[in-house]
């Protein structure tokens, strides 16, 4: 194993045990915008997928498997983040209804 | 760009935007901060992937930019115009998009790495992983998504010696990605790909609609380790926590979702519950009747209740009624009456979908009350109000050791000192098991329509 992979592996640990202690506070309310939060937050991928195929060395076949996968990240992040402003949007503490 | 800058303040970048995600999920903790939250992580992905592409060896920005143009166009449009009783859906096709995103990435690294003959063994372990998980969430995702959409039967599909082919088939995807990592030939890990894909339809096809709670943080779960996997084969920390966070949103999710059903996650994406076919002819539970009542009836009960719980379920989203629910909660709320609504955590199709269908319905989030808080307030209660919901609230899980639902925590509905049960026809839920509350002496059903129930008992309510 290389020392890189060691501190890989220390950030995975320590970010899922933070991600572990962050998501219990969450309460049960807000567990939709949640799961379509940090699903936004997966499309960080999309940082892969530019690495590879926004390369210039990059194979024709590496473009294309890279072009898609930017698509469907680029779904995932823009698509997860307005549903869930959009979502969050709506929760409000009081009535605040025109007609009361 | 009109610098390129160097890894490292690339990684700088990347720093600043695991934090902004950490802070972005903090924020979540409370529906005051959650948009804000929200608005903290889209910060931190945009300056991750804006400092990506000021690094110097990437330069096809044409290219970039009609990929994250499409990819744009078709996530706003659908966020944007996505109903809210069809969020599991969308839930459903992102976690999709983000496990194919983690497999692409995987995919097209290994062939630049074969290409380089620099692929070490840590590299391969995690591209064979994101591979595999990114395929099997792809389609497993879009089965969901199909099964909730119901352009296939929600009901489990189920056929002889599926475990087995199921086993085989994931075994060739390892096995076809392990090929591939001996080999450097992309075609091999493509294949594993596809074996992975044909896993994930396998995998969800057989689960019922009413275990999609735990199918979709399942998958949303596999869709972030997919991304740790992509962070470790380009050895990226973004990725790495990002997709961390989300894999262990996912996990928790789905273990809440599994006990809140009482079972075991295995249970649920192997046992094929719906298998448990259950005697009901219609008529109830032991050939007792149920005692079917009148909008005009329900009126009078509700005008002499002072306290009134209303209970959703899913039957609520399937006929729209979450915003005649809240109007006839204004009425009752104008008359005196205290009314809250108890939300059961696997009510609907996905984690807190009552909750976001009732914030569409302006209901004040104050008013939403989860399982332990409203479960004491029963015995004081009136009259509960059960719209679409049915194995959350039968007694049976309390009572019947041979119930399949047996141990699942409830709400104790039948504890109201009267219930009046809004329901399409007499036929059982999805878990195809009778409810005992509805021959409760004290239960009356109001059958008919979800939304022209509550619309009729409006009217009602009017004539008063």
């Amino acid at each position: 194993m290389s020392a890189e992979l060691i501190t890989s592996l220390t950030v995975f640990m320590l970010a899922a045990f933070l991600g572990f202690e962050l998501i219990r506070r969450v309460p049960t309310l807000l567990h939709t915008p949640l799961m379509s939060g940090t699903n936004a937050i997966s499309g960080i991928v999309i940082v892969g997928a530019i690495l590879v195929g926004g390369a210039s060395g990059a194979t024709t076949i590496e473009g294309a498997i890279s072009f898609v996968a930017i698509v469907l990240a680029t779904v995932n992040v823009v698509g997860g983040f307005l549903v869930t402003d959009r979502m969050l949007g709506m929760f409000r503490p009081r009535d605040r209804r025109p007609d009361k | 760009m009109i610098a390129a800058l160097s890894q490292t303040t690339v990684n700088l970048a990347y720093l600043v935007a695991a934090g902004c995600f950490i802070l972005g999920i903090r924020f979540l903790s409370s529906p005051r901060t959650a948009r804000l939250g929200n608005l903290l992580s889209a910060i931190g992905m945009a300056v991750a992937v804006a400092f990506t592409l000021a690094l110097e060896n990437v330069d096809r920005y044409a290219f970039v930019a009609a990929a994250i143009g499409i990819g744009a166009v078709i996530g706003a449009a659908g966020a944007r115009t996505v109903r809210m009783t069809a969020m599991p859906q969308m839930v459903a096709l992102l976690n999709g998009a983000g496990g194919g995103a983690a497999a692409g990435v995987a995919l097209a690294e290994f062939n630049r790495l074969a290409r380089l003959g620099d692929l070490p063994g840590d590299t391969l372990t995690a591209v064979l992983a994101s591979t595999v998980l990114g395929g099997l969430t792809l389609t497993g995702s879009v089965v969901a998504f199909a099964k909730l959409q119901e352009l296939v039967r929600g009901r489990p599909i189920v056929f002889p010696g599926q475990r087995l082919v199921n086993a085989v088939v994931i075994a060739a995807a390892v096995g076809l990605a392990i090929a591939a990592g001996a080999t450097d030939e992309t075609v091999l890990l493509g294949a594993a790909f596809a074996a992975a894909a044909v896993f994930g339809i396998l995998l969800v096809l057989p689960i019922g609609g009413a275990d999609m709670p735990v199918v979709i943080a399942l998958l949303n779960a596999f869709s972030g380790l997919g991304g740790v996997g992509a962070g470790f084969v380009l050895d990226n920390n973004a990725l790495i926590v990002g997709g961390a966070l989300v894999g262990a949103s996912g996990t928790l999710l789905t273990l809440l979702m599994a006990k809140a059903m009482n079972r075991s996650v295995a249970n649920v994406v192997f046992g094929a519950f719906g298998q448990i076919e259950a005697a009901g002819d219609g008529r109830g539970v032991d050939g007792a009747t149920v005692r079917a009542t009148t909008p005009h009836d329900v009126a009078v009960q509700l005008s002499f209740a002072r306290k009134v719980i209303i209970v959703p379920g899913y039957g609520m989203a399937v006929a729209q009624a979450q915003h005649d629910i809240g109007a006839l909660a204004d009425i009752l709320e104008e008359r005196g009456v205290e009314v809250k609504y108890a939300i059961h955590p696997v009510a609907g199709r996905m984690p807190g979908h009552m909750n976001v269908l009732l914030a569409e319905a302006q209901v004040p989030y104050t008013q939403l009350y989860e399982l332990e808080r409203i479960n004491p307030e029963f015995p004081q209660t009136d009259l509960a109000l059960v719209i679409g919901a049915n194995d959350v609230t039968n007694p049976a899980a309390r009572s019947d050791r041979s119930s399949p639902i047996y141990g699942m925590p409830i709400l104790e509905v039948d504890k109201a000192a009267s219930v009046v049960v809004l329901k399409r026809s007499m036929s059982p839920g999805f878990a195809g098991i009778d409810n005992e509350l509805y021959v409760d002496p004290k239960t009356t059903m109001l059958f008919g329509d979800a939304r022209e129930s509550v619309l009729h008992l409006i009217t009602a309510m009017k004539d008063n």
